[in-house]
């Protein structure tokens, strides 16, 4: 019989992210509904699924430095199962929006995201995901191409700044928390700076002792 | 010789101690999430252990408000808390709190005063204490009824007998980074100051509370004395007040210094004044879901209107 590791058991890893990925959204129904979120669970419930959006989206950036640090190429197929995280919160958190702060009344939408730039920031950064949501399947990679889907998903980038952006807008003072993700934001894309920098000079001519 | 047969490890073994391993990483990984998400999520349940204050029992001279109005909760109004000195999540500022010493404690009016005096926390409690049902709303969009008790200033300020030429009342709030654990990321200068014009400072709704349900207020609401102006947004409402100054001119307000953009000197609630993040047409009752819609200078237009009288509010924000 042929052991099959957990490594490459992708099965596995994705009931396993799948798992922990939305445990948190039960966890927040089930303590609102036992009146454990606090005096507002409206406000609450807004900044969780937000900040959760902004997790996924460095978590799924954190794969492919990983992969190429620490050789772990088996990352590589759960990050489009992570990008979809991402995009499930941010739509819950675009949710929380459209049902708590509009009313549903998705005609002052418009003139809510030309007044308040922090929303225009977000909805920007929930618009970019779209595309990438949509082309997430084995179907739309085959059909776009790798090369046009891989420049396609680099949205990722600006996803992930917007996103951060978005969050620091709206915190009155206290900034660490936006800062944190700022410092994570910057660490994952100075790696891809600096990767792509390192690609580009040319390699010096291979000495005789390597083969 | 080995028999390899025995060597090899039997299918229905092997299963079980993947199923096994399987099984603890689910749960093991479960476990971790949900208490990522236990740490994150807000305290809950308050219980009001302060002493009982002595309150007067007649006091006609403010609008009760409507059944539309029920107070919120204790719970709710001890554990959701702006208070950066302690700590910028509202929820955590209850437990950052609860060491202050709020005894014994100075408070002293003066500046431009024929009587100047220095309270201690016997003399401020020695003040006729009343119950005041109040809205509050604060800037970022929520609010709550809160059933303050307290004295209103005007009869401290009539004590200490302001001279002619004061116009402006300045606030500054208890500031000790040994105490107050966060001050350093607030965000903020401080200490927290605040400031009134004099005629806001003895309109008979502006009240000092030293109490919310009856009993003593908890640290986190701005034990010992603190300022209530229900028709302003709520950060006009300094805590833990230690100086009363009475001026000659406008005095520096914290949030004003912190983003003149944002927040003016007035601060009256305005529907119709948006802020760049919170509309303000609209607010949060605490304990409700949906918005309903706020009310011009917090629904004490009838009371305070006048003292506007003439000027442009969208100027004076």
């Amino acid at each position: 019989m042929k052991e099959v590791s957990l490594k490459n058991d992708a099965p596995f890893q994705e009931r396993l992210i799948a798992l922990n990925a939305l445990l948190p959204a039960a966890l927040v129904a089930w303590y609102w509904q036992r009146g454990q979120l606090g005096a507002n669970p409206v406000e609450f419930t807004t900044r969780m699924t937000g900040v959760m959006s902004l997790v996924f989206l460095v978590i799924t950036l954190l794969v492919t430095p990983l992969r190429k640090l620490f050789g772990w190429g088996w990352l590589a197929k759960l990050r489009r199962s992570l990008g979809l995280y991402a995009f499930f919160y941010g739509m819950a958190h675009l949710a929380t929006y459209l049902v708590w702060d509009r009313n549903l009344d998705i005609l002052s939408v418009p003139g809510d995201v030309w007044l308040r730039p922090f929303i225009a920031v977000g909805m920007a950064a929930f618009v970019l995901m779209v595309p990438l949501a949509v082309t997430s399947t084995n179907a739309m990679i085959k059909k776009l191409g790798g090369k046009k889907w891989t420049l396609l998903h680099k949205l990722t980038y600006p996803v992930l700044i917007a996103g951060v952006v978005h969050y620091w807008m709206i915190v009155k003072s206290d900034i660490r928390w936006p800062l944190f993700f700022a410092a994570l934001t910057a660490i994952l894309l100075s790696y891809r700076i600096f990767d792509f920098l390192k690609k580009k000079t040319p390699k010096p001519a291979p000495s005789k002792t390597e083969a | 010789m080995f028999d390899l047969k025995s060597e090899m490890t039997p299918e229905s073994v092997y299963r079980n101690r993947r199923f096994f391993i399987k099984s603890s990483i689910y749960g093991g990984s479960a476990l971790v999430t949900a208490g990522l998400f236990k740490a994150f999520a807000p305290r809950t349940e308050m219980v009001n252990n302060n002493a009982a204050l002595a309150v007067a029992a007649e006091d006609y001279s403010y609008p009760k408000l409507g059944t539309e109005d029920p107070p919120n909760s204790f719970t709710e109004i001890a554990s959701y808390n702006n208070y950066y000195e302690f700590s910028t999540a509202k929820s955590e500022v209850a437990e950052a709190a609860k060491n202050f010493k709020t005894d014994p404690w100075k408070l002293e009016v003066g500046g431009l005063v024929k009587n100047p005096l220095t309270l201690d926390l016997g003399g401020i409690l020695e003040m006729r204490l009343v119950e005041r049902i109040y809205r509050m709303r604060c800037v970022e969009g929520w609010s709550m009824v809160i059933p303050w008790v307290g004295f209103p200033l005007r009869d401290l300020l009539q004590q200490v007998e302001p001279t002619a030429e004061a116009k402006y009342v300045a606030f500054q709030s208890y500031y000790d980074i040994a105490q107050m654990p966060n001050s350093g990321s607030a965000g903020i200068p401080l200490p927290y100051v605040e400031g009134l014009r004099l005629d806001e400072a003895m309109h008979p709704l502006t009240l000092m509370a030293t109490g919310l349900y009856g009993k003593a207020l908890p640290n986190q609401n701005g034990a010992p004395i603190r300022l209530v102006v229900p028709w302003k947004y709520g950060f006009k409402g300094i805590k833990s007040v230690v100086k009363i100054t009475l001026t000659a001119t406008q005095p520096p307000c914290t949030w004003t210094i912190a983003n003149p953009e944002e927040y003016g000197f007035y601060s009256n609630v305005n529907p119709s004044v948006a802020h760049p993040r919170w509309s303000q047409s609209k607010e949060q009752r605490i304990g409700e879901t949906f918005k309903r819609p706020t009310l011009m200078f917090n629904g004490y237009a009838e009371q305070v209107a006048s003292l506007y009288a003439g000027m442009d509010l969208k100027t004076n924000f």
